[in-house]
């Protein structure tokens, strides 16, 4: 027989716990099931209950690398929920603690997860035995976006100073002005980390895909916006369930998401933010990605790692620019109102790996009644099995080693976040 | 000179912040990778060799029948097991469904409940195998980390203090939240490590680390209830990522002693 089954039974440098299982059937890949085991740890089931102010502090333990989108999402709704709006240099302090979890994840994704790949490394601390000097920089890159989650947040795992309405405290502008310095390095690192994904040999592939992102009228988006497609969609977030939903492939312990019109696959994060939002680039990061010839819709999902590094640019200038600007507000939040009847309130917002959607129904009391957390890992698993499919029906004169290498570096072009999606990957590759 | 210590770092049901909280060691990570030997790290390293080892980092806490025997595999494996983070300590936030009917539970997130497989608690390794040392937070302080993996580096005693955290907040001179504004506040029976971070910041601390030693749960609650806080409200405080630390499930099992403690 011709049939194989290749399993990858436990998919390394990626966060949190998943396999992948493939069966080959007559030179023709039959099933391809990306498998998260992680184990099930029920959040929308325990917010049931609890006081609508302590979703951010609770929804940020979903996950330790992007817990500052967490909070984001969950204040976004509540506060919609809630009628109120924040905005001025308290929407501006937002935007700089997210700009801090973005410059602190796109490196550790694209030096410490990614790039031993294209070296046929197993890890950073064999790529910093290669080259000392770029994983050096690397980790000094990323600090300074753990040090902006840290002076603004408190610390850079669950920060505790963001609360529904805004911050427990403000930050002074001289607090503020010590990272100032630092920021003119990171600028410079993150410079030097598009040029050297630039010069990367990728992989020859492109998708057709449907790339999703908010869009903003002022800025490259990140704490909200309409939510848009480049293939027609144009919805404020209210409509996101109308469009988009979940479903559970009983092989994993976590929720898939598809258009409902046609349940067809997206894409969510820094290849779609890019491909709708490039004209909001900040000056420099506009500038260095033409300078090394970035196309203007990035369809070779590997080509990823140059998109993340643009974008670290865009966020360290952007804090540079808040920075600046920064002028401490007399009030730390805005404060909700004296009567609240109860009411459902959604939230979106840009998570590094992409939209990160939150809806939650919430009582008189201020109990929540009901919670709904979409991540991006979710919204990408259909979009990740699509792409591993392709990969592997172009490859099947591949040895099982080869294969298997393969379909983790396709698996790692998503910089997946599997405690998000509760959700890691296993491969598992039958060859009947 | 004798060969490295062989690390082992493992990840049971968590949010991999406190995995992530080492490659968070910028300045130290080079460093740490060099005198230790890491033979088995999945967030960070494809390159996977067999134990037995050394030291085992624990992140997480134990919530399915799988996993119940993968900690034993790892215990019988590692000459030191360490628990790292409130879910390996205390079981987590999601051990708040130690006091929830669990097949509800996943009706309410799954379409196909019957396929998830999960085991009616989320405990903590302790209460599984025997553990050698715990750093607890939600997440762990990386200081406190580094410092338990070099006191081992150089056989000696951790520097874990075990204080609470009023008494770090009083060293760091900030003003009372409770005394000054009111804000209920965890920091008299929570342990200390963070820092102070929340009265640091005008909010009352939420008891992430878990209770210190001697906790007066029954003064604090007392207090709460005198600044105007329910029942319901008091019983939520320490029902959060430490929910099963005795002291602080006892004192929400207090809070509210009318309803039988599910």
């Amino acid at each position: 027989m011709t049939d194989r089954t290749i399993a990858i039974d436990y998919i390394t440098r990626v966060e949190g716990e998943g396999a992948l299982h493939v069966t080959i059937k007559d030179k023709t890949v039959k099933d391809v099931e990306l498998r998260i085991f992680e184990a099930p740890r029920f959040f929308e089931a325990f917010l049931r209950g609890r006081m609508y102010t302590e979703a951010p502090d609770i929804t940020a333990r979903i996950c330790g690398i992007c817990p500052v989108a967490y909070q984001m999402s969950s204040c976004n709704a509540m506060e919609n929920a809630l009628g109120i709006k924040v905005d001025g240099q308290l929407r501006a302090l937002r935007r700089l603690l997210y700009c801090g979890e973005w410059i602190e994840s796109h490196p550790l994704h694209i030096y410490l997860l990614q790039a031993p790949d294209f070296f046929a490394l197993p890890d950073a601390i064999q790529l910093a035995k290669v080259n000392p000097e770029a994983v050096t920089k690397a980790l000094q890159l990323k600090k300074i976006g753990n040090d902006i989650m840290t002076l603004l947040g408190g610390r850079e795992i669950h920060p505790i100073n963001v609360r529904v309405g805004g911050f427990y405290r403000t930050p002074t502008k001289e607090e503020l002005m010590t990272l100032r310095p630092r920021l003119d390095t990171a600028l410079a690192l993150a410079e030097e980390t598009v040029r050297l994904t630039a010069t990367l040999k990728y992989p020859k592939v492109e998708h057709d895909y449907e790339f999703v992102a908010l869009r903003h009228p002022d800025e490259y988006a990140m704490l909200d916006g309409e939510i848009v497609s480049n293939k027609g969609v144009k919805i404020p977030v209210t409509k996101y369930e109308d469009t988009f939903e979940e479903y559970h492939a009983p092989y994993a312990n976590a929720l898939q998401s598809v258009k409902k019109a046609g349940r067809t696959s997206y894409f969510v994060g820094p290849l779609a933010r890019y491909a709708i939002n490039r004209d909001k680039l900040t000056p420099r990061a506009a500038k260095i990605a033409k300078e090394v010839g970035l196309e203007p819709v990035v369809l070779n999902p590997y080509r990823g790692m140059i998109v993340r590094a643009v974008e670290t640019v865009m966020a360290v200038e952007d804090a540079i620019r808040i920075i600046e600007q920064y002028k401490q507000p007399e009030k730390s939040f805005v404060e909700p109102p004296s009567k609240f009847a109860g009411g459902v309130g959604c939230g979106i917002s840009e998570a590094p790996r992409g939209i990160l959607y939150h809806r939650y129904r919430i009582g008189a009391d201020g109990l929540i009644q009901e919670a709904k957390i979409t991540p991006p890992t979710a919204q990408n698993q259909k979009r990740m099995e699509e792409d591993l499919r392709d990969l592997i029906s172009k490859s099947l004169d591949m040895t099982d080693a080869q294969l298997t290498t393969a379909c983790e570096n396709s698996i790692r072009n998503y910089d997946p976040c599997i405690s998000c999606a509760t959700h890691f990957l296993k491969l598992n590759i039958t060859r009947e | 000179m004798a060969a490295k210590p062989k690390l082992g770092v493992w990840k049971f049901a968590s949010c991999d912040g406190c995995q992530l909280s080492i490659l968070d060691c910028e300045d130290e990570l080079l460093a740490v990778a060099g005198a230790l030997d890491i033979v088995d790290f999945r967030e960070a390293t494809s390159a996977i060799a067999p134990g037995p080892y050394d030291i085992s980092l624990v992140e997480g806490s134990v919530t399915t029948p799988e996993d119940q025997q993968r900690i034993k595999e790892i215990r019988a494996q590692s000459k030191l097991v360490i628990a790292i983070g409130a879910c390996a300590t205390a079981g987590g936030i999601q051990g708040l469904k130690n006091f929830a009917d669990v097949e509800d539970y996943k009706k309410a997130v799954y379409q196909h409940p019957e396929v998830v497989k999960t085991l009616t608690t989320s405990t903590s390794i302790k209460e599984n195998v025997t553990v050698d040392l715990e750093l607890k937070g939600c997440p762990i302080s990386k200081y406190q980390l580094l410092e338990a993996v070099s006191s081992l580096l150089y056989k000696r005693a951790p520097n874990l203090p075990t204080e609470t955290v009023c008494v770090e907040c009083k060293r760091k001179g900030n003003v009372c939240v409770m005394v000054g504004y009111g804000t209920p506040c965890m920091g008299p029976v929570t342990q200390t490590g963070c820092g102070a971070l929340c009265p640091s910041y005008n909010r009352g601390c939420y008891g992430c680390f878990g209770p210190q030693d001697t906790p007066n749960t029954a003064s604090i609650s007392k207090d709460f209830a005198a600044k105007g806080m329910t029942p319901a409200a008091i019983k939520r405080v320490f029902r959060t990522f430490n929910a099963n630390a005795l002291e602080f499930k006892a004192a929400a099992d207090a809070a509210e002693p009318g309803r039988a403690p599910k």
